[in-house]
């Protein structure tokens, strides 16, 4: 943009200074990105680096084993948390994956598009709702003496169980439907053709072809009701020790955590650090192994263009903001 | 997004190639059908079941207090007077707070990630954050607790209190670092993920076309993203800002571990506060009269009709937003 000659000037020349000022500000604000790029990032560092260093100390072979210890008294586990946060977690997909694969099925393989943009409306209605929210609606249904005609009468592992069920159902339908709709139309064409019945087409045919994909929605989603405290507080309750029947309240890693963090005793935050360590290495382990998992069968393929999304870039972004990603493709 | 319904003459083939087949084979067909659309359905009935029961729940609250429940100061649940303005006072300020921390961080990193950052860097950033968006809330709660709390008081409250203490919220004693402010910062490294994430997107979706133009112009970096793209994606990136505060308002257990649960309007940030979230996840469990306990979910109506309301908002926005970027196509 500089002029041949600094002595000529000519209509709508522009002055060195201004072009330098222009720059300037352009790599100014480049420069601003760049630092916030990388606090956006540094608080995953911070809390990962923390829990490390602080956690790490407290995991032996009793932290893993053993329950709680006394309160005063040093050492115990949390085996029971472990143990519990486990049977709450396959409860909840066991309740969770059915409703929403096959839901997704429906609105991918049968519905009209009128049907189907009701729904997926409900599911990002419920993908909104506060997970606390469904606390209170599993209290009020299975809690509550006479809320409803299935109610337990008091906390129990049911309870919580079909809390976390209530968080997974929006999420898995939204992310199966998503992968789902990336079958190409030929499988069902070609199927049809060949006379195969419309339930072994959805069943066998795209629902196995997108089988990586919703199976990685559906991990995806165990991640994220494996950290959920909120709906647990008032529906699983917590239990300092073994729970007999699934009509009992139950302890889980998140809510043992929790009561760790905000009580007064030394050791128990140690006992806090360690087992939000072991909770963070589970759900950041499962993200990022499905995401290398998936990533490793893509690269296979010739690579359009690195900066577009995969599907699995695409599920763990949906999970990552619960839905709200794919409103805008 | 276009369902994978299938058209018109392959759809009356497959009613045809289904009279024509055996009937174990049909009726396994209709009821895999009916299977699929009761899931389906059910995500729906999930919608009206929240809604239903938090309502019937706070029937009686609703009755008692009338619109006074909301324009109420007063929590003392031993005395029986239930108000829920400091909650949502509370709540308001900590979400818009940590709305406007947040938004200029993510805005800047999501244009970092489209706009500036070299391609191989692309993608491994935006896992980063992704997987920010997966730490449990419990855990960000307990490193807030222990690290980030305890550096509250010795530099950022003195800093914010030399540099704004004209301003009466940044007045006052500040005898704990368990505060608005707290909260805020929290409430902030939560949302990061999701408007990154979704800022990216409508980032994305503004077409090349309109960078190049502004390229050919002379334009530079800055100007190319000012010009061409921001202002071409304003009404997304609002939109996942709204998103981003529908996510702030429901924020549980890392909010309620560090704000400080004290249910008095204080016009300072750094005097502790209460949410609408954290009432319900501190209190509820020992809601122990009938009253209290309605009170509380009647709190939950509140928590849940405004995060509808803002979901529905932001949905609106960011459908808006791309029909207009994708009539450009």
């Amino acid at each position: 943009m500089s002029a041949p000659s600094a002595s000529k000037s000519y209509p709508g020349q522009v002055s060195e200074g201004l072009r330098r000022w222009r720059k300037g500000k352009s790599a100014l604000v480049t420069f601003l990105c760049c630092i916030c790029a990388v606090i956006v990032v540094t608080p995953l560092a911070l809390v990962f680096g923390y829990l490390v260093f602080k956690g790490a100390g407290s995991l032996n072979w009793d932290f893993f084993t053993k329950l709680p210890a006394p309160v005063g008294e040093v050492g115990g586990g949390i085996v029971h948390a472990i143990v519990g946060s486990m049977i709450l977690v396959t409860l909840a997909a066991l309740i969770g994956v059915p409703v929403g694969v096959l839901g997704a099925l429906y609105l991918t393989e049968y519905s009209g598009p009128r049907f189907a943009s009701c729904v997926r409306l409900g599911a990002d209605i419920l993908n909104g709702v506060p997970s606390i929210v469904w606390g209170i609606v599993a209290y009020a249904i299975l809690v509550l003496p006479h809320g409803s005609p299935f109610s337990v009468g008091h906390f129990s592992a049911i309870a919580g169980a079909i809390a976390l069920a209530f968080i997974m159902i929006p999420l898995i339908l939204r992310t199966t439907e998503e992968v789902l709709l990336l079958v190409p139309n030929g499988y069902r064409e070609a199927a049809l053709a060949l006379g195969i019945a419309r339930w072994k087409i959805s069943a066998r045919i795209v629902a196995k072809t997108a089988l990586r994909g919703i199976l990685t929605g559906v991990l995806l989603a165990v991640a994220r009701v494996a950290g959920e405290t909120a709906p647990l507080l008032f529906t699983a309750l917590g239990n300092s020790g073994w729970s007999q029947s699934l009509k009992e309240p139950i302890a889980a890693l998140p809510l043992q955590i929790f009561t760790y963090a905000i009580s007064p005793y030394d050791d128990w935050h140690r006992q806090a650090w360690a087992a939000a360590l072991v909770l963070l290495l589970f759900v950041l382990g499962l993200n990022v192994s499905l995401r290398f998992f998936t990533r490793e069968r893509v690269s296979a393929q010739p690579k359009a263009d690195s900066d577009k999304p995969t599907a699995a870039d695409a599920v763990v972004a949906t999970v990552a903001t619960r839905g709200a990603a794919v409103q805008v493709q | 997004m276009t369902t994978a319904v299938l058209d018109a003459p392959a759809a009356s083939a497959a009613q045809s190639v289904a009279a024509r087949m055996k009937p174990v084979s049909r009726s396994a067909d209709t009821l895999f059908r009916w299977l699929c659309l009761g899931m389906a359905v059910g995500v729906l009935a999930l919608v009206v079941l929240v809604g239903w029961q938090l309502w019937s729940g706070a029937q009686s609250a609703i009755h008692k207090f009338g619109v006074g429940f909301l324009t109420r100061s007063a929590w003392d649940p031993v005395q029986g007077e239930f108000g829920a303005l400091p909650f949502i006072y509370g709540t308001l300020v900590s979400s818009l707070l940590g709305l406007a921390i947040a938004t200029p961080l993510a805005v800047g990193t999501a244009i970092f990630l489209t706009e500036l950052a070299p391609n191989w860097l692309r993608q491994p950033i935006a896992f980063l954050t992704e997987m920010l968006a997966a730490i449990p809330s419990v855990i960000l709660g307990l490193w807030a607790i222990f690290i980030m709390l305890p550096l509250l008081p010795r530099y950022l409250f003195p800093f914010l209190k030399k540099t704004l203490g004209f301003l009466p919220l940044f007045q006052g004693p500040t005898y704990s670092a368990y505060s608005m402010i707290a909260a805020a910062i929290i409430i902030a490294i939560m949302i990061l993920p999701i408007i990154t994430s979704v800022s990216r997107e409508i980032l994305r979706s503004v077409p090349d076309l309109q960078r190049e133009a502004a390229y050919g112009l002379g334009a530079t970096r800055w100007e190319v993203t000012r010009i061409a793209v921001l202002s071409y994606a304003k009404k997304g990136i609002f939109g996942a800002m709204i998103l981003g505060l529908g996510r702030a308002l429901g924020e549980t257990m890392a909010v309620t571990m560090v704000i400080g649960n004290t249910p008095k309007i204080a016009a300072s940030l750094f005097q502790p506060g209460y949410t609408l979230a954290s009432v319900i996840a501190n209190e509820f469990a020992e809601a122990t009269t009938d009253d209290y306990r309605n009170a509380l979910i009647a709190v939950g109506l509140v928590l849940f009709g405004v995060t509808v309301v803002i979901n529905l908002l932001a949905r609106l926005l960011l459908k808006f937003g791309n029909t207009q970027t994708g009539a450009v196509h």
